[in-house]
C-alpha cells in the first residue's frame, strides 16, 4: 500500500525525484500492463466502460487488495465462501465466471491494479502510442523507390518538352532562312504538317524507339521484380473478423490471439477456442460469430487465407524481432489497428528486410546477451550498433 | 597420402592403382550415365538436352512466370479448432520416451514440431545408455511414417475392424484352449516388465500358452555360461580388454553402452596433467568388425578355430596365474600370448568378451575372466542385463512342434522367424499346418502375410510402455503422437484377448505405482518427465561354476583347424538384423568398415580373391548348409583368409519397397552347435563365379585426398607419453627469413569475431567409426536418400561421412612390407564434414556469392542463391560439397521417404528442403545455433556452454565431438584446444593453410613404440 500511495503522488507530479521507490514502482506496473494486456484486457477495461467483465476503473477504492487477489486467484472460490460483493457481480454478469489465474502472484496483481490505477490518473498514458524510434525508419525507405520513378518520369517529360520546343525553333528558323514568308495555313493543318516532317525524321523515328525501348523495358523489368510481391494483398476471409474493432477499439493486445508473437517462429493465427474465450458470451448471434460455432460443433477448423507468405527457403521468427528486438507489430505490418480486412502493408522483398537491418540500431540495452558486443563496437565507432554490426546482413542469418 | 612416417590408403582400389579408380581421381564429378538416361527422354533430369527441348523448356517457363505473375496461389492457413495448451505452433516439444526394437534399448528424447516426431535424442539422465545413440534408434523416427505398414487389422488378408477381429480372434482361441490345444507366443526378448505381466495375465486366461523368446542374432551361449543371465560388462573399468569375434562397438549386446565405456579408456590429454594412460584392446576375430578396426593388436581366425583361440587363451592365462590347463588343439595365432600376458599383469581390470554364441566357448571365456579376476571388477554377475533373453533350444523345439502338428494356435508378437530364423523356410511351409495364426507384425511381412489374422501393433513413438534394461534400471514409453493408422498397442490387444478392459496406460501406470515407484502420483510424473527411474547397481564378484575340461573337450570335438573354405554370417551396424530394413536412411548408410550400402556381399580377402580367381563385383554364388545365393564379391583386407562372410539383415521379401530384393538372406546359414545358433558354417562351403557382375555401393573412394600430407595423424601411447607432438606433421614453407610454420603465412587478412566463433573438435582416438552421427545429421538436416545406383554414380548426399583409412606400421618404402599389411591392416576412422574454414577456398570462387563467411566462423551456403556452377565442390580440398543432380524429392525415381506425404512429414521445418541445381554441405546445425542465441536473448544472457549442441555432437556415444564458441574461455571446447593446441589438435591438411574451425586430435594406439621410429 505504501509504494502505491508514493506512486500516485509521483505520478501527479509526473516525474522522478523519489526515484529508488519510483523505479520499483515503474517495474511493477510496467509489468503490471504486460499483464493487464495479455491476460485482462479481452474482456475488462481500465475505465469505467463495461467489456465483457466491469470496466476496472478505481477497483482499488472499491475492493481491499487481499481480496482481489483471492478473486484473481480463484473466482469460483470467492463466490462460494459467500461474499456478498462477488455473487453480486456473479449475478449482474449473467453468471459468466473470470477465468481464474492462480499462477499469478501476488505482487503482480498489486501490479496490475497500480497499472489500473495509473491509467485512469494519466489518461494519456505513455503505453497507447510511442513506438520505438526505429521502427518509423523502414517507412522512408519505402517510399525512396517510388520518388525515384516521379523523378525519372519528370526528367522525361522535360526532355521530350524541350526537344519538341527545339524542333519547333529548328523548323522555324530553317523556313526563316529559306525566305518563306509567314505561313498563312490554319493552325491545325500546320500541326499536322509538323508531324508529317516529324515521322519523316529519321533521328526523331530513332529517338521515340529508343524511348519506346526504354520504357517497354523499364516496365518489363520493373513487372518482372514484382513477381511474387504481393503488396497490398487483401483476400477476403472465410470470417469477416475486424482487427479495426478488436486490436483498435478495444485494444486487445495482440499477443492474446497470436499467441506465438513474443516466444515462437510464426505469431500463430489464433484458434476457435481463443475466440470462444469471449464470444461465448459476446454478440454470440451475429451470423459470423455463428461460423465459429459451426466450425466447431462439426470439428471442421477454420480456413483462414494466409495474407503474409513468406517463401520456404526464408526463416522468419517473430521472437526475435518483437521480444529481442522489442520491434511493434505495426512496424512490419502496418495500422492494423485500423485494418477492417487485413492487407499485406509492407513489401516483404529481401531487400525491405535488409534495409531495416542496415538502419534499426539493436536493442541492447539491458540485454547481456549484447554487451561486450557493444562495448566491442563502440571502441570502434561512434553510431550506435546497428544490426548489420553484428552479422544482421549475412546469408545464414534467414537462409538455411 | 603420404604422412611423414606412413602411409595410408582409402580402400584396396587406391593401394593396388586399380584402373576405374585412377579415373576417378581427378573427375571431381561422376558423370556415368544416370539410371533415367536410359529413358531416352532427357528433358527432366537435364542431361544431353536439345534444342527444341529447350525452347520447350523456355516457352513453358516464360508462360509459367506470366502466369505466376498474374495471380498468387491462395494458400491457406488452418489453425486448431481447440489448442492444447502446451502445444506451441513453431515451438518444439521434448517428451522422454524409451526406443527399444527386440533387445535394443535407448533412452531417448523425442523433439515435436507441431504433434509430430521429427528427431530422436538421447537422453542423458539415463544412468544405462546417458544420451548415447545408435543409428537405428536415431533412424527409427522415420520407421514411424513408413507408409508401407498395416493400415489397420486384416483377417485372411482382408480389413477388418478391431471388434470383428477381437471376436472372431476370442471364440477361435477359447475353442482351442477349451480342448486343450497348445498355444505359443513367440516373440524377440521383451524389456518391458509390465508387458511380460501383460502377457502372464493372457496365459493364466489360456493356460495352454507358452511365451517363445528367440533373438534373431542370439546371446544364448553368453547367457548359458552364466546360469541363465547376461551379466553386466563395463569396460571403462578395464585396461586390457581381449574380444574374440566380439563386436562389442558395432553390434555385440549393447554396442552403444559399451562404445562409451570403451572410449573413457581412450581418452588422453596432452596437457602436463592429462591423462596418459589407455587401455589395450586385442581383437581376434574372422571378419575386419567395427570392433577389432578400433583394436591396437588384431589378428585373424577362421571360424573353425574360434574354439581353440579362447582354449588357447585360457590355457595361456592359466599358465601365467598357475592354474590347471585343459587339453586343446594348438592354434598359431599372433598376439595371443602377449594378450594372456597383459590380461594377467593387469589382473582386477582385464576382461575377454567372446562373441561366440557356443555355450562351451562362452565357459571358456567365463573361467578365464575368472582367472583374470574380471568378476566383480569388469563383469557384474549382480545386475543382469536384459538385451538377449532368446532361447535358442525352446526356438528350435517349437518350429519342430509347428512342423509335427502339435501346435493349434500361435501368436507372433513383433518377431519374423519366418525371415529371420535359420529354421524359418521350415516354419514358414509349416504355419499352415497350425489352425490359429496371428501377428501383431506392423506390416504384413514375411511370417506376418502367413499368418490368418493381423493385428498390427502401434510403433514405440505412438505406444505407452516400459523397459527394464538391466535389473532395477527401469524406463518409460510415452506416445508423441496419436496413432497414424488404425493401429492398436499389442498390449492392449493381450490384455483385451485375457478379458481386460483396462487400457494398457492405466495398466502401466497402476503397475508401475503398485511394483516400481511404490509411491504416489508425482513420483509417476516425475518418472514420465525423467524417462528413466531407478538404477541402484549391487555389485556382485560371483563367477559362473564352469567344468573347463568338459567344456574343452566339447570344445575340441567341434573345432579344428581346418584348410577348408569356410563360412561367417555377421550383423551389420547399419542395418543389424533387418528389422528396419525398409528405412532408407539405414539402407543408405555406409558401413564403417566397408563402407558399402544398399547391399549385402560376399567378402573375401585378398589371398582368397586371388585363390579364387575372383575380383570386386564378381558374383558368385555361395552355398552351404543346404543353402544357396548368389551376390557380388568385396574384397575386405583384414578377413581370415580361407573365409567368406554374409551378413544378415538383407533380402526381406515382403518389408517394403526399400527392402525388397535388396542383398541376400543370410539366416539360413547361421548353424547350430552345441545346441546354439552360431553364426558360421564350417565345412561344405563353395564360392563359385557366375560370371556376372554386379557393382556395390561403396561410398570409400568417391572422394580422394590428392596426394595430400598428413590427413589422419597417428602416434604409439609409448611415443605420446614422452612426446605429446610425436606423430604429428607441423608443415612448414621455406622463406627468405628462413623456415616457417605454413600456418604462419597467409594471403588474406583473417576474421574479426566479436560474437561467437563456433567450433568443432573431434577426438580420432575415441572415434570407433559407428556413424550414428551421420544418421543424426540426416535426420536434423533433411538430407535426400539418392538410391543404390546414385551413390554407385558417386552422388550420395550425406554431409557428414567417415572416412576409413588403412594403414600398417610398415615402412613407407617397403613394398613388400605394405603388401603384407593389406591382409590385417590397421584402421583410422575419420569424420568428415564441411571445415568451415577461414580462409575458405569455395567461398573465393562463387561466381554469385552463394557461398560466404558468417561472423561467427561459419560457412555459409545460401541455397536460393546458388546457381550450381559446382565451382566450390572442386576448389573444396576436404571434399565434403554434395551437389543437388536431381530433384530428390516428390520425385519417382527417387521413391524413398521425400515421395510421399506420410514419409515428409519427418523433414524438419526449419531446414529448407533443397531443390535440383543447388550445392550443400554442413551447416554446423545452423538452426540451433541461432536457436540456442534467440533463446539466451530472450532471457537477456550469454548461451551456455553446452547449451547449444549439435546433431553430430549430441548421437555420439563416446563423445567424440566437441562442439562449442571458442571465443568463450570457459567453454569445453577452448579449455580442450588449449590443452592440446600444443599436443594433439590439428588441422586437416594444414600445409594448404586454410584455417579450419574443425580441428581433429592426433590417434594414439597403445602399442610398443617401434624400434626405428622417426618421430
Amino acid at each position: 500500500m505504501f509504494n502505491r500511495k508514493i506512486t500516485l503522488v509521483t505520478f501527479l507530479f509526473s516525474l522522478a525525484l523519489l526515484f529508488s521507490s519510483n523505479v520499483v514502482f515503474a517495474q511493477d506496473a510496467a509489468e503490471g500492463e504486460t499483464l493487464f494486456k495479455n491476460n485482462c484486457a479481452a474482456c475488462h477495461n481500465t475505465s469505467d466502460e463495461v467489456l465483457v467483465g466491469p470496466g476496472l476503473k478505481g477497483i482499488s477504492e472499491r475492493r481491499p487488495i487481499d481480496w482481489i487477489i483471492k478473486w484473481v486467484h480463484n473466482p469460483q472460490a470467492v463466490i462460494g465462501s459467500g461474499d456478498k460483493y462477488a455473487n453480486d457481480l456473479y449475478t449482474k454478469f449473467n453468471k459468466a465466471a473470470m477465468t481464474p489465474y492462480p499462477n499469478f502472484s501476488d505482487d503482480q496483481i498489486k501490479g496490475i491494479v497500480a497499472y489500473i490505477d495509473a491509467a485512469n490518473a494519466a489518461p494519456a498514458a505513455p503505453a497507447a502510442g510511442a513506438a520505438p524510434a526505429e521502427g518509423a525508419a523502414a517507412a522512408p525507405a519505402q517510399s525512396s523507390g517510388g520518388m525515384m520513378e516521379g523523378l525519372l518520369v519528370g526528367l522525361l517529360l522535360i526532355m521530350v518538352l524541350v526537344l519538341v520546343a527545339l524542333l519547333s525553333i529548328v523548323n522555324t528558323l530553317s523556313k526563316l532562312a529559306s525566305g518563306e514568308a509567314q505561313d498563312e495555313t490554319p493552325l491545325a493543318k500546320r500541326i499536322q504538317d509538323n508531324i508529317k516532317a516529324m515521322a519523316a525524321n529519321s533521328a526523331i523515328k530513332t529517338g521515340v524507339i529508343v524511348l519506346i525501348l526504354l520504357f517497354g523495358g523499364k516496365a518489363t523489368i520493373d513487372a518482372a521484380y514484382g513477381v511474387g510481391i504481393h503488396q497490398g494483398y487483401a483476400p477476403e476471409q472465410p470470417i469477416k473478423f475486424s482487427h479495426k474493432l478488436h486490436a483498435g477499439q478495444y485494444q486487445i493486445n495482440c499477443n492474446y490471439c497470436h499467441t506465438g508473437v513474443y516466444s515462437g517462429k510464426g505469431a500463430n493465427v489464433p484458434s476457435a477456442n481463443i475466440c470462444m474465450n469471449c464470444h461465448n458470451a459476446i454478440k454470440r448471434e451475429s451470423p459470423e460469430i455463428q461460423k465459429i460455432y459451426r466450425a466447431i460443433e462439426k470439428d471442421e477448423p477454420i480456413q483462414w487465407v494466409r495474407v503474409h507468405n513468406l517463401p520456404d527457403l526464408a526463416y522468419f521468427n517473430h521472437s526475435q524481432h518483437t521480444n529481442v528486438g522489442g520491434l511493434e507489430c505495426k512496424n512490419c505490418h502496418g495500422d492494423i489497428d485500423k485494418m477492417e480486412v487485413v492487407e499485406q502493408r509492407s513489401s516483404l522483398t529481401m531487400g525491405w528486410c535488409i534495409d531495416c537491418h542496415r538502419e534499426t540500431d539493436v536493442n541492447s540495452k539491458g540485454n547481456a546477451y549484447y554487451d561486450k558486443l557493444v562495448e566491442l563496437h563502440n571502441k570502434d565507432s561512434k553510431t550506435p550498433l546497428k544490426v548489420q554490426n553484428i552479422g544482421g546482413l549475412e546469408c545464414s542469418k534467414c537462409h538455411y | 597420402m603420404e604422412n611423414s612416417n606412413k602411409r595410408y590408403w582409402k580402400g584396396i582400389e587406391e593401394l593396388t592403382n586399380d584402373p576405374s579408380f585412377v579415373k576417378n581421381i581427378h573427375n571431381e564429378f561422376g558423370n556415368m550415365p544416370s539410371e533415367n538416361d536410359s529413358k531416352g527422354d532427357s528433358l527432366v533430369d537435364g542431361t544431353g538436352t536439345h534444342r527444341r527441348d529447350f525452347l520447350k523448356v523456355l516457352g513453358f517457363g516464360v508462360a509459367a512466370v506470366s502466369l505466376a505473375a498474374c495471380e498468387a496461389p491462395v494458400k491457406n492457413t488452418i489453425p486448431y479448432l481447440n489448442k492444447p495448451e502446451d502445444v506451441e505452433p513453431t515451438i518444439a516439444n521434448w517428451y522422454a520416451s524409451t526406443f527399444t526394437d527386440g533387445g535394443e534399448y535407448a533412452s531417448v528424447l523425442v523433439k515435436t514440431r507441431e504433434g509430430r516426431p521429427i528427431k530422436i535424442e538421447g537422453n542423458k539422465l539415463s544412468p544405462v545408455s546417458k544420451g548415447a545413440l545408435s543409428a537405428r534408434a536415431q533412424a527409427s523416427v522415420l520407421s514411424l511414417y513408413d507408409n508401407e505398414k498395416l493400415k489397420g487389422p486384416q483377417a485372411g488378408g482382408k480389413a477388418t475392424d478391431w471388434v470383428q477381429l477381437d471376436k472372431e480372434f476370442v471364440a477361435k482361441l477359447s475353442a482351442i484352449a477349451a480342448k486343450g490345444g497348445q498355444i505359443r507366443i513367440v516373440s524377440n526378448t521383451i524389456l518391458s516388465p509390465t508387458t511380460k505381466k501383460v502377457i502372464a495375465e493372457f496365459t493364466a486366461k489360456y493356460p495352454t500358452t507358452q511365451h517363445v523368446v528367440y533373438d534373431a542374432n542370439s546371446a544364448y551361449g553368453l547367457s548359458v555360461a552364466h546360469g541363465g543371465i547376461i551379466p553386466s560388462i563395463d569396460f571403462s573399468k578395464a585396461k586390457t580388454i581381449v574380444s574374440l569375434g566380439a563386436d562389442f562397438l558395432g553390434t555385440w549386446v549393447a554396442p552403444t553402452e559399451f562404445a562409451g565405456q570403451w572410449a573413457e579408456t581412450r581418452r588422453v590429454g596432452s596437457g602436463k596433467d592429462g591423462k596418459k594412460e589407455m587401455s589395450r584392446h586385442y581383437q581376434f576375430e574372422t571378419i575386419l568388425s567395427n570392433t577389432g578396426a578400433n583394436a591396437d593388436y588384431r589378428s585373424a581366425y577362421k571360424p573353425s578355430q574360434e574354439g581353440l583361440v579362447a582354449v588357447a587363451l585360457y590355457n595361456a592365462v592359466a599358465k601365467l596365474t598357475g592354474a590347471a590347463t585343459v587339453a586343446g588343439t594348438s592354434v598359431k595365432i599372433d598376439h595371443l600370448e602377449a594378450a594372456a600376458k597383459d590380461l594377467v599383469k593387469s589382473k582386477g581390470a582385464s576382461i575377454v568378451v567372446s562373441g561366440s554364441n557356443d555355450p562351451q566357448v562362452q565357459k571358456i571365456v567365463a573361467a578365464t575372466n575368472a582367472l583374470v579376476g574380471a568378476y566383480g571388477a569388469t563383469i557384474n554377475t549382480g545386475v543382469a542385463v536384459n538385451y538377449r533373453q532368446g532361447n535358442d533350444m525352446a526356438m528350435s523345439n517349437f518350429i519342430n512342434e509347428v512342423s509335427a502338428g502339435k501346435v493349434s494356435a500361435v501368436i507372433f508378437y513383433n518377431a519374423n522367424p519366418v525371415y529371420n530364423h535359420p529354421m524359418g523356410a521350415k516354419l514358414g511351409a509349416a504355419l499352415a499346418k497350425v489352425e490359429l495364426t496371428l501377428s501383431t507384425n506392423d506390416r504384413a511381412d514375411e511370417t506376418g502375410s502367413l499368418c490368418q489374422y493381423n493385428a498390427p501393433d502401434s510403433h514405440y513413438l505412438e505406444s505407452w510402455n516400459d523397459a527394464e534394461p538391466k535389473t532395477g534400471f527401469y524406463s518409460l514409453v510415452q506416445p508423441t503422437i496419436s496413432t497414424i493408422f488404425k493401429t492398436r498397442q499389442a498390449q492392449d490387444s493381450f490384455l483385451t484377448w485375457a478379458g481386460n478392459t483396462t487400457d494398457y496406460a492405466t495398466y502401466l501406470e497402476r503397475n508401475w505405482e503398485s511394483t516400481i515407484l511404490k509411491s504416489g502420483s508425482l513420483a509417476w510424473k516425475t518418472a514420465l518427465h525423467d524417462g528413466v527411474f531407478g538404477g541402484n547397481a549391487t555389485v556382485s564378484s560371483a563367477s559362473p561354476a564352469v567344468n573347463t575340461a568338459e567344456a574343452a573337450a566339447a570344445i575340441s570335438k567341434a573345432y579344428s583347424n581346418g584348410s577348408d573354405l569356410e563360412l561367417a554370417v555377421y550383423e551389420k551396424v547399419g542395418l543389424g538384423t533387418g528389422s528396419q530394413a525398409n528405412n532408407p536412411w539405414l539402407q543408405e548408410f555406409p558401413e564403417p568398415v566397408s563402407k558399402a550400402c544398399w547391399d549385402n556381399y560376399a567378402s573375401i580377402s585378398q589371398p582368397t580373391a586371388t585363390k579364387l580367381n575372383l575380383k570386386q563385383g564378381d558374383v558368385v554364388k555361395v552355398s552351404a548348409n543346404g543353402t544357396e545365393v548368389s551376390l557380388p564379391v568385396l574384397v575386405q583386407p583384414g578377413q581370415a583368409n580361407d573365409t567368406v562372410a554374409i551378413s544378415i539383415g538383407y533380402g526381406r521379401a515382403k518389408a517394403g519397397k526399400s527392402a525388397n530384393g535388396v542383398g541376400v538372406n543370410a539366416y539360413p546359414f547361421i548353424t547350430e552347435v552345441n545346441g546354439a545358433c552360431v553364426g558360421a558354417c564350417t565345412k561344405g562351403v563353395s564360392v563359385t563365379s557366375t560370371g556376372e557382375e554386379k557393382a556395390i555401393a561403396q561410398t570409400q573412394t568417391h572422394n580422394t585426398v590428392m596426394a595430400r600430407q598428413a590427413v589422419v595423424q597417428e602416434t604409439v601411447l609409448g611415443e605420446f607419453v614422452k612426446n605429446p607432438m610425436s606423430g604429428r606433421f607441423v608443415p612448414e614453407v621455406l622463406t627468405s627469413e628462413g623456415k616457417k610454420k605454413a600456418t604462419d603465412l597467409s594471403l588474406w587478412n583473417g576474421h574479426d569475431y566479436n560474437n561467437h566463433a563456433w567450433g568443432m573438435v573431434i577426438d580420432l582416438n575415441t572415434c570407433t567409426g559407428c556413424s550414428a552421427c551421420v544418421v543424426s545429421c540426416n535426420a536434423e538436416n533433411n538430407i535426400a536418400v539418392v538410391g543404390r545406383q546414385e551413390v554407385i554414380n558417386r552422388r550420395e548426399m550425406h554431409w557428414m561421412r567417415i572416412d576409413r583409412y588403412y594403414s600398417s606400421d610398415a615402412e613407407v618404402e617397403d613394398l613388400k612390407g605394405l603388401e603384407v599389411a593389406s591382409d590385417n591392416p590397421e584402421v583410422v576412422f575419420q569424420p568428415m564434414l564441411c571445415q568451415h574454414c577461414n580462409n575458405a577456398p569455395c567461398e573465393t570462387v562463387c561466381p554469385v556469392l552463394a557461398t560466404t563467411h558468417s561472423s561467427e566462423g561459419l560457412n555459409q551456403m545460401t541455397y536460393n542463391r546458388c546457381i550450381g556452377t559446382r565451382y566450390c565442390a572442386n576448389n573444396c580440398p576436404y571434399k565434403v560439397r554434395r551437389f543437388n543432380w536431381f530433384r530428390y524429392f516428390q520425385t519417382d525415381e527417387y521413391d524413398f521417404n521425400f515421395n510421399n506425404d506420410l514419409g515428409r512429414m519427418v523433414i524438419n521445418p526449419d531446414v529448407t528442403v533443397r531443390s535440383r541445381g543447388v550445392m550443400e554441405k554442413c551447416s554446423m546445425c545452423v538452426q540451433r545455433i541461432q536457436e540456442g542465441k534467440l533463446a539466451a536473448k530472450k532471457e537477456k544472457r550469454r548461451p551456455i556452454d553446452g547449451e547449444i549442441e549439435i546433431a553430430c555432437a549430441q548421437s555420439c556415444p563416446t563423445n567424440a565431438i566437441t562442439f562449442g564458441d571458442m571465443n568463450d574461455p570457459k567453454s569445453a571446447i577452448s579449455v580442450l584446444l588449449a590443452e592440446e593446441r600444443e599436443g594433439r589438435a590439428y588441422g586437416v591438411i594444414e600445409e594448404i593453410n586454410v584455417k579450419p574451425n574443425i580441428s581433429y586430435l592426433m590417434k594414439v594406439r597403445n602399442k610398443e613404440a617401434k624400434k626405428h621410429s622417426e618421430a
